[in-house]
């Protein structure tokens, strides 16, 4: 074991304490410290709210019931857990082969583009059987063109992909901005919205709720995910792709080619998520579809560790947040609380990581 | 009507010109923080914020200046201190800083900004005819931001401190034997930076669009750190960078001045698109030009000493 000066808030204490590099630590110890980083950010959210004077304890209580504790409630969650997870998947998928996909955001909204667009122009009239898979296959083209054009610098110039991914959200943003003040827009109504789907254009959704075939979609989605990474030659050229590209370059893995085609079956699925929301939730095309689903997603994957499973279950509980925000926003506190609460578990996570990969160790007097 | 083109597209320019200026420090010290959009947003929200409640432009200027340093301390902390990956880092801090503005921003929504920022003509220079309308006919904040160009660029290329930033950020193993202590350089140039982002949001909020509303830096945070990588980490190159896309900043917004009928909503995308443009004409130059020495070599890497 190597002794390392340690570095404590920019004061260097030798002698007294040291940090030793440990061997990392297990999935189980990594599973711990997430649920530890998300207990001690909710309690960090609690003495916040405490300060503010707000009744915090009643205040978390609500947002959970609200969230967790009732059938509305666990419905409510999952519809946003389905956009949540794909999203998440689109983030993590890409981030296995080395790549940060920023832009799950905008590869969503091309999503609710094609989709709108198939049910609305291309097909008005035709059956679900139809129109579905129609809406299905333009938004997965949607998505994964968006992707690509987000990675093509990088595969030609080496141009970093987490700007030019960022930048083609708000691209895409003014795009649907544009059809449904425009173009697309009802004339029928004064509201940026467009004409309403028809029947055989929206997902079936289960019983009275409003979970749409879309979690089905989702699901499979990051069972594609695990069977690909898991079971296939290629997830391995995937991974050893991501571990270090160089090596793999040497090896005889075609890295352009790799890179296009995980980055566009990743932007593919924020595609499925625009299309699930249009079609599941909305029926129609109207502003602000996703409310961040794309940056969130890029949490969800982090906090994942990228493991479909740990984005599924997380992408609930965000929904869950998400939900509960709403029931927030009803006790005078604006939704904004679920983007600092998601940004600081992020925060615990990656400080906890330091705490597993590293060892503290004090020492009593001199060396 | 150029004069007029060339003054607006200078104040469309300031913001991005602190924010770029401040990620140059952070990242010659080795450190990405791709927090400044969030940054930004703090600062824009504090400024005003603070202006509104004391009625003074400084107290609110210094206010968005510290409560965007105290954003970038969470950045310190974890990529210097704990070395955690300092993109999901900067990325966790533009989310926070999103949510935060729009948690206390709700009720500055729709309020006016308390004072406008005078121009400040400056005597003879304004004179001039047409160079004095377009280049000497502003306010203070925009002349700082110019100023602050040749004095950051003085700072890191020679002064002694400026000196050992640049080490630290390029090797900092060596910076470290040398005697610098590097995680206090990093923590202050994370610090300096997020001063700047802050200045930057709150000429957002205070002079350029004089209110508030969420996500108003729509990006500009963003567009940055894409012009730190055009600015080769030089300033100078920042404040040619920084004008450029204010110049297409402007251009999109007076396109119909010019009797050309193209919708709003693809003008307001040229910025973006600018920048994803010059990002590609910036790494494909440096790419052919192999090796130019100006990227810290250390950037994003944490420093770890070994014994």
């Amino acid at each position: 074991m190597r002794n390392v000066g340690v570095v404590a808030g920019g004061a260097i204490l030798r002698g007294k304490i040291t940090i030793e590099r440990t061997s990392g630590s297990t999935p189980l110890g990594r599973f711990v410290m997430t649920l530890v980083s998300i207990a001690v950010a909710l309690l960090t959210g609690l003495v916040f709210l405490e300060v503010l004077d707000f009744e915090s304890l009643s205040v978390y209580r609500d947002m959970f019931a609200g969230a967790f504790f009732s059938g509305y409630g666990i419905s409510e969650t999952i519809v946003k857990a389905i956009p949540l997870m794909l999203c998440g998947l689109a983030v993590g998928f890409a981030a296995q082969i080395g790549l940060w996909n920023i832009g799950a955001e905008g590869q969503l909204y091309m999503g609710t583009f094609a989709a709108s667009g198939t049910a609305l122009f291309l097909l008005p009239d035709a059956p679900a059987l139809i129109t579905i898979p129609a809406m299905l296959i333009a938004a997965i083209l949607a998505g994964a063109l968006w992707g690509v054009v987000g990675v093509l610098p990088l595969v030609l110039w080496r141009v970093n992909e987490v700007i030019t991914t960022l930048m083609l959200n708000y691209i895409a943003i003014l795009w649907v901005d544009y059809l449904i003040y425009g173009p697309w827009r009802d004339p029928k109504y004064g509201f940026p919205l467009s004409t309403l789907f028809s029947d055989g254009a929206c997902l079936p959704s289960l019983g009275t709720s409003r979970i749409h075939l879309g979690l089905l979609f989702a699901l499979i989605a990051g069972g594609l995910v695990i069977i690909l990474l898991r079971n296939t030659r290629w997830g391995y050229e995937i991974k050893a792709v991501g571990g270090n590209r160089r090596a793999a370059e040497y090896a005889g893995i075609p890295i352009s080619r790799n890179l296009l085609l995980v980055m566009a079956i990743s932007a593919s699925f924020a595609g499925i998520a625009g299309m699930a929301e249009v079609s599941g939730i909305c029926h129609r095309l109207q502003p602000g579809i996703s409310p961040g689903y794309g940056y969130s997603g890029i949490i969800i994957a982090w906090l994942a560790r990228l493991h479909p499973v740990g984005i599924a279950a997380m992408s609930v509980f965000f929904g869950g947040l998400l939900v509960g925000g709403y029931e927030m926003q009803a006790e005078g506190l604006p939704a904004g609380i679920v983007y600092m609460i998601q940004a600081t578990i992020l925060f615990f996570v990656l400080a906890s990581e330091f705490f597993s990969r590293y060892r503290i160790r004090i020492m009593r007097g001199p060396k | 009507m150029l004069e007029l083109l060339i003054a607006s597209s200078i104040a469309a320019a300031t913001p991005i010109l602190y924010a770029t200026l401040g990620e140059i420090i952070t990242e010659r010290s080795g450190i990405l923080n791709l927090g400044v959009e969030g940054m930004m947003l703090v600062g824009a929200l504090s400024g005003f914020a603070l202006t509104s409640l004391t009625g003074s432009f400084i107290v609110g200027l210094l206010g968005a200046m510290i409560c965007a340093a105290l954003l970038s301390v969470i950045h310190a902390l974890l990529s210097v201190t704990l070395r955690a990956n300092q993109v999901v880092s900067g990325l966790g801090l533009t989310i926070f800083g999103i949510g935060v503005t729009s948690y206390f921003g709700k009720s500055m929504i729709g309020v006016p900004a308390p004072i406008t920022l005078g121009k400040l003509k400056l005597p003879i220079l304004s004179e001039i005819p047409f160079v004095g309308g377009a280049f000497f006919n502003h306010d203070p904040m925009i002349y700082l931001a110019v100023l602050l160009v040749p004095l950051c660029y003085f700072f890191l290329f020679r002064t002694r401190v400026g000196l050992h930033l640049r080490a630290v950020g390029d090797n900092p193993a060596s910076g470290d034997m040398a005697g610098i202590n590097v995680s206090a350089v990093r923590y202050w140039a994370i610090i300096v930076g997020g001063m700047f982002c802050g200045l930057g949001g709150a000429y957002i909020s205070l002079v350029y669009t004089p209110f508030w509303t969420e996500n108003m830096i729509a990006g500009r945070g963003w567009i940055a750190i894409a012009l730190v990588i055009f600015a080769t980490w030089d300033p100078r190159m920042a404040l040619v960078g920084a004008f450029l896309f204010g110049g297409v900043d402007v251009l999109a917004t007076r396109f119909q001045a010019f009797g050309i009928e193209i919708p709003s909503y693809f003008l307001r995308m040229l910025p973006y698109i600018f920048t994803i443009a010059i990002l590609i004409l910036t790494t494909a130059k440096r790419a052919s030009r192999r090796g130019l020495p100006s990227m810290p070599a250390a950037l994003a890497v944490p420093y770890e000493r070994e014994n």
